[in-house]
């Protein structure tokens, strides 16, 4: 039993998707308690159906200074939040925000944090999380014995199947946030635009140092986008200038958690396993069927990607076509 | 401008993990030991901003002896001197703990600018440089790939994910946290090892510091270190190229469900 916070990110003025998996989790968590839902931003009006997700309650903050990731005044309207709630457990997802912001929540509620959790559950002495040290290699239990216990969850590690609906009733919360936080945006670049971030991706396929050179990922880059995956690399292909160093995989890159991996042309470095062990099926394709790859894989193919990759890609695409 | 730099020692990144004894950590008998990945990159930047702006370049690391090593290893490319945070008061620390000792230490050495890594690659916890600019109460931009340094005006670019990035102009005093592309860490050279043997190191005890710290003080307790699960034997397939191929897309949509 305890009293969940919840911290839905926004996008684009709507919560993103991975609140629902955060509220589900709650949810079943709470025993019947109090599930909050928090949302911040300068433009909420956006923001609905939390209730169908499980939210009790939620939380509107709204401020001009909260239209881009401004991290002391999104830390400050937090933190009032918490003060307000009092929550025995603060959830935020493991995004790049999630991550960079919760910790100094905590900071300010000088409690406990534990970061990108792969398992939330009852303990004996309140939740008990698991997450994954030296990018996966092992695994250790955190414990947060004081409340407010905070918890950034990495994306796509608990399925939920089913949530009961609740009231959602929304309360709009008047935050005392400061003009000017030393520190403002501006201005976003975007690449390509619509791009699947890696960390966040259900679907990812990377490519090796045997892809030869940085115009051959698009190889992968046509598969990827017939089933929406994201496209990665090997810490090879990226020290070999094929890729840019967001699209690493591994222990000094991204660490990700999605339900298909393909790895295409990997040898299957510890480092590159550390960042991807997780994935739920792992598809190896490998000319060397001697890769250590393999060991890991759910189903292998021992061939060549130029040729195996491009027929992947239309019979993927002729399975969707039906 | 007094520049520090958050700096930790990790175990190399191809090393195999093992567990202790009694599953509260890591066994640490045969690892080699590095400077974190990212923390060279912010070694490297505080460097070149003493380069443009003058001062001097202070190391901080939290940690056991060893953790001179490391410090010399960033003395040796050229920072100025060290502050060891050695003592078993510090034993056992949480994020917050470690973060409080930190950011007390770079106070009392009057730090104006302070660089870390994005991440240690050991508990991946993302936090202590957060934690140490919330209680400076400085702003704090983190996994940056570019710092253009203006006055008291610093432009950095940190990519958010999706491909997009975003230009933060920040003011000082600030706390950074440096991404690979940043820069070109520099080996250190010959005579920078030999002279790094003789700069100064200070040492600051959990009690000089009047925080709390330490396994006692811990917020976040971690245990039950363990390996995790094996994956079940996988399957090669056989036949044809286009036959393995079909099949893999119907085992994809049958057995595994994910297309």
């Amino acid at each position: 039993m305890a009293e969940f916070l919840v911290f839905c990110e926004v996008a684009d003025g709507k919560v993103k998707k991975s609140a629902r998996e955060l509220l589900g989790k709650a949810q079943e968590l709470s025993d019947g308690d109090d599930v909050t839902a928090v949302v911040v931003g300068s433009d909420l009006s956006g923001v609905e159906g939390l209730g169908a997700w499980g939210a009790d309650k939620v939380v509107k903050v709204e401020a001009d200074i909260l239209g881009s990731y401004v991290p002391g005044a999104f830390a400050s309207a937090l933190h009032q939040v918490v003060d307000d709630v009092s929550p025995d457990v603060v959830l935020a997802s493991a995004s790049g925000l999630g991550k960079d912001l919760l910790p100094r929540v905590a900071a300010l509620a000088e409690a406990g944090c534990a970061s990108d959790v792969v398992d939330l559950r009852e303990g004996d002495d309140g939740i008990v999380a698991t997450r994954p040290l030296y990018s996966g290699k092992c695994l250790a239990d955190v414990t947060i014995e004081d409340t407010p216990a905070f918890f950034s969850v990495r994306p796509n590690s608990f399925v939920i199947d089913e949530i009961e609906e609740k009231d959602g009733d929304e309360e709009d919360f008047d935050a005392d946030l400061e003009d000017d936080y030393g520190y403002e945006v501006v201005d976003v670049e975007t690449s390509g635009g619509g791009a699947v971030d890696l960390s966040e991706a259900d679907r990812i396929i990377a490519g090796g140092r045997s892809l030869k050179s940085a115009e051959n990922f698009s190889i992968l880059q046509s598969a990827a986008n017939v089933i929406g995956a994201a496209v990665g690399a090997s810490r090879a292909a990226v020290d070999a200038g094929y890729a840019p160093h967001s699209m690493q995989v591994g222990q000094t890159g991204k660490t990700v958690n999605p339900s298909l991996y393909v790895a295409a042309g990997i040898s299957g470095a510890i480092q590159h396993l550390a960042g991807m062990r997780t994935s739920k099926v792992i598809v190896a394709i490998n000319k060397d069927a001697d890769a250590p790859i393999f060991q890991h894989a759910t189903y292998g193919i021992v061939g060549d990607l130029f040729e195996v990759v491009p027929m992947l890609e239309q019979e993927m695409a002729a399975l969707l076509a039906e | 401008m007094k520049i520090g730099v958050l700096l930790k020692q990790v175990p190399d990144t191809e090393t195999r993990i093992k567990i202790n004894g009694d599953a509260t950590g890591i066994d640490g008998g045969d690892i080699k030991w590095i400077v974190n990945p990212y923390d060279e990159f912010a070694v490297e930047q505080a460097l070149q901003v003493k380069a443009a702006a003058g001062g001097e370049v202070v190391i901080f690391s939290l940690g056991s002896a060893k953790t001179l090593d490391a410090a010399r290893t960033a003395l040796a490319m050229g920072a100025d001197r060290a502050v060891i945070l050695d003592d078993d008061g510090f034993a056992g620390s949480d994020s917050y703990g470690v973060a409080s000792a930190l950011s007390k230490a770079a106070s009392e050495e009057g730090i104006e600018l302070l660089f870390a890594g994005k991440q240690a690659i050991d508990d991946d916890a993302v936090q202590v440089p957060q934690i140490v600019a919330t209680q400076l109460e400085w702003p704090c931009a983190t996994g940056i790939s570019s710092y253009a340094q203006d006055g008291d005006s610093v432009t950095v670019k940190r990519a958010v994910g999706g491909g997009a990035t975003e230009v933060v102009k920040v003011a000082l005093p600030a706390v950074f946290t440096c991404d690979k592309g940043l820069n070109t860490p520099r080996y250190a050279s010959l005579p920078g090892i030999m002279k790094a043997k003789s700069k100064p190191v200070k040492r600051y005890t959990a009690d000089d510091l009047g925080v709390e710290a330490g396994a006692d003080n811990a917020k976040a307790v971690t245990a039950n270190f363990r390996l995790p699960p094996g994956r079940p034997p996988g399957r090669i397939l056989e036949g044809e190229l286009a036959d393995q191929v079909k099949e893999l897309v119907g085992l994809l949509r049958t057995e595994a469900k994910v297309l």
